[in-house]
């Protein structure tokens, strides 16, 4: 944060441009993921790594394009937190699962 | 400086922070920098609140309790109506950042009222959708899917809510104070607020309504 001293205002919004980007973007994935799931055009193996495949596209244009997440120095810390909290996400909901599908399982 | 130290400082950009202090100006806007980044930190521990719920739910996603299935309920051409309006409520809002570092106003005011009204869409119909489940009798009492449901939804809708109660706010602010400093930091945060749940939503969608109909 503290290297952005030159900007004259607080706010470090994008160009419209960039919000463009990521709303044709964004519609685009979110497009290609209902569509697939309501023709049902493909096997449930299929969909279900297609699904997941647009949801993380989708995350990273709307990190990129609307909150404006980079390696730049401003943005150091902001992305190392979100880095951190994803490892703490992939500890909860994966051990969770893994945990209680596989007491599922024995029972 | 040394030879050395000058290279050492060149490639070390977390050099002596009291020195960096001292040279710079002391702006106004330092302090609205601090409390971005301790908001971004608030919003990293609702992430943790979410993960947690969406484990709960995908945990609980198949007990039916010989109750309804998601194929029952979910109506993905209503999902995909939320989720554009959701969309739209976060660009809107983007566009009405730029308007406010420009100092413009009136264009930043449009898409405050824009972005709340379609966040009042996306609210409405999910209001719309958990009434006629619950009067189908697929309210969060009936079995362990639907308690996992009502309470994931339901968490995201609540801070939907709460993002509109603060762009209200930010709207009078806005017409009483002017584009002050803490006034944009402000906006900034509530931006960095509205972005997040569209991020969120977009988990929820795929999680929830695309995975469960399959």
């Amino acid at each position: 944060m503290r290297a952005n001293h030159s900007g004259q205002s607080p706010i470090h919004a994008g160009s419209a441009a960039s919000y463009a980007v990521g709303f044709v973007l964004s519609l685009v994935l979110t497009a290609i993921a209902f569509g697939l799931v309501m023709t049902g055009a493909l096997s449930h193996g299929a969909l279900v790594f297609v699904i997941l495949a647009c949801a993380v596209a989708q995350i990273v244009v709307q990190l990129r394009y609307f909150l404006h997440l980079d390696r730049s120095e401003a943005m150091y810390w902001n992305l190392m937190s979100l880095l951190f909290t994803f490892f703490i996400i992939f500890l909860f909901v994966g051990g969770s699962i893994w945990i209680m599908y596989s007491m599922h399982d024995r029972m | 400086m040394t030879a050395t130290e000058a290279i050492l400082s060149q490639h070390d950009p977390a050099r002596d922070p009291a020195r960096d202090l001292a040279r710079a100006p002391a702006h106004a806007h330092d302090a609205e920098d601090v409390r971005t980044l301790g908001f971004w930190l608030y919003l990293m521990s609702d992430l943790v609140i979410f993960a947690g719920l969406f484990a709960t739910y995908v945990v609980l996603s198949r007990n039916f309790a010989g109750g309804p299935t998601p194929k029952d309920l979910f109506d993905l051409p209503y999902v995909l109506t939320e989720t554009a309006f959701l969309l739209c409520a976060s660009v809107v809002y983007g566009l009405g950042l730029i308007a406010a570092r420009n100092g413009e106003r009136p264009k930043l005011l449009l898409c405050l009222t824009a972005s709340f009204l379609l966040g009042l869409c996306f609210v409405s119909m999910e209001i719309g959708e958990f009434a006629l489940m619950i009067r189908e009798g697929a309210g969060p009492d009936r079995s362990g899917f639907l308690s996992g449901f009502f309470t994931l939804v339901g968490t995201h809708g609540a801070h939907v809510c709460f993002g509109m109660l603060w762009m209200a706010v930010m709207m009078v602010q806005t017409l009483s104070k002017g584009l002050t400093a803490p006034v944009r930091g402000r906006l900034m945060r509530l931006g960095l607020f509205w972005h997040f749940l569209d991020i969120v939503w977009i988990a929820l969608f795929s999680v929830v309504y695309l995975l469960g109909v399959i």
